[in-house]
């Protein structure tokens, strides 16, 4: 039996179907069964980010509304064949789905799978509650910006009064070089003022455009800091201990030397 | 460094800093899910039954939450005009 967790934010635009991608494809690579679930009805995206969205017949709704078996609406990865996507409908709304056909679609699904990773959409109405339903734990990515913090401290409000499982935290986009003049909020800042658990940190990285670009995860580009970032977090997420990474290194080697001569580099 | 020798002569205090002020006192009210309307029902319930013991100044009452990160108290201020006599 496998478990629903939920990739959520409050806020637009920090990096939930980007994680969500990240993780599901992580978890594949480790072998577990993997289903993604695009919650995001008429606004679908993670199709994009997987490079699959030429091959969408069926989707959520026709299947929360029983008009196909799911497993005729998923789509197998390029990458993995125990990696799956359920798409979201593009030409429909949020009403279009109730989150009680959510938590049976739910339950269904982590009989199949592993891990059933549920792609919220924004916000904190009914495509919220939907995407929630049938999750018994949830992710909450924020950046480190004020008004992604305060959505992400609503969402954490909402959760709770739902009694699920504490979230877990992912800080994505985060500017160590920033950090250090004092001008982006610091993780154990962020913490604080959430007071939830930290999953991960995910650091800012060009190479995200890119593998987007090609509907390739950053988690399994070598070279990607993100794409490292990711990795941990999907060994934290199946239950290893792992150190942060150095998130130090993000300007470049030159101004590490640069630190460690007493150069300042800031 | 520029920056860095800006800062020393006291130039503008971290942004950052500024941030998590502004957020940590925004976000106190927000965990407040006390509405006006709320307010309001207990301030008449409270008149009610304290006006069966004490003859109280209505106008002047103030009834509000007051609410720190640590912990929320309920504060009222209720004049008292006169305290009834009740059967002990």
């Amino acid at each position: 039996m496998g478990q629903v967790i939920v990739i959520t934010s409050g806020k637009g635009g920090v990096g939930k179907t980007t994680t969500t991608a990240n993780l599901g494809a992580g978890l594949a690579s480790h072998g577990h069964r993997v289903c993604l679930v695009d919650a995001d009805i008429g606004l679908r995206n993670l199709d994009l980010l997987l490079g699959l969205e030429n091959r969408i017949v069926y989707d959520l709704v026709d299947v929360a509304n029983g008009y196909c078996k799911y497993k005729k609406a998923l789509i197998k990865s390029k990458q993995f064949d125990n990696l799956f996507l359920l798409p979201a409908a593009q030409t429909k709304d949020k009403t279009a789905v109730r989150p009680d056909q959510m938590r049976d679609l739910c339950e269904e699904l982590k009989q199949e799978f592993d891990y059933v990773l549920v792609d919220s959409p924004a916000g904190i109405e009914q495509g919220f509650q939907n995407a929630v339903a049938g999750a018994e734990k949830a992710i909450i990515v924020t950046t480190p910006e004020m008004a992604a913090l305060r959505d992400a401290d609503r969402v954490v409000g909402l959760l709770e009064a739902m009694d699920k499982e504490r979230p877990m935290l992912i800080i994505n986009r985060y500017r160590p070089g920033m950090v250090r003049k004092g001008d982006m909020l610091a993780i154990d800042d962020m913490l604080e003022i959430l007071a939830i658990d930290l999953l991960g940190v995910v650091p800012e990285d060009e190479q995200i455009v890119v593998t987007t670009n090609r509907g390739e995860p950053a988690v399994l580009d070598k070279h990607s800091r993100a794409g490292e970032a990711y990795r941990n977090i999907t060994r934290r997420l199946m239950g290893e201990q792992v150190p942060l990474m150095n998130l130090d290194d993000d300007d470049g080697i030159l101004s590490r030397i640069k630190r460690v001569f007493g150069f300042g580099a800031r | 460094m520029l920056d860095l020798i800006a800062k020393v002569f006291g130039r503008e205090s971290p942004s950052a800093e500024i941030a998590k002020e502004r957020l940590r006192l925004v976000l106190v009210h927000d965990r407040s899910s006390v509405t006006p309307q709320f307010l309001e029902r207990l301030k008449e319930d409270l008149i009610r039954v304290i006006s069966e013991y004490m003859d109280i100044d209505t106008e002047t009452m103030d009834v509000r939450l007051s609410q720190t990160e640590q912990h929320a108290a309920l504060v009222a201020s209720i004049p008292v005009r006169r305290v009834k006599r009740v059967a002990p």
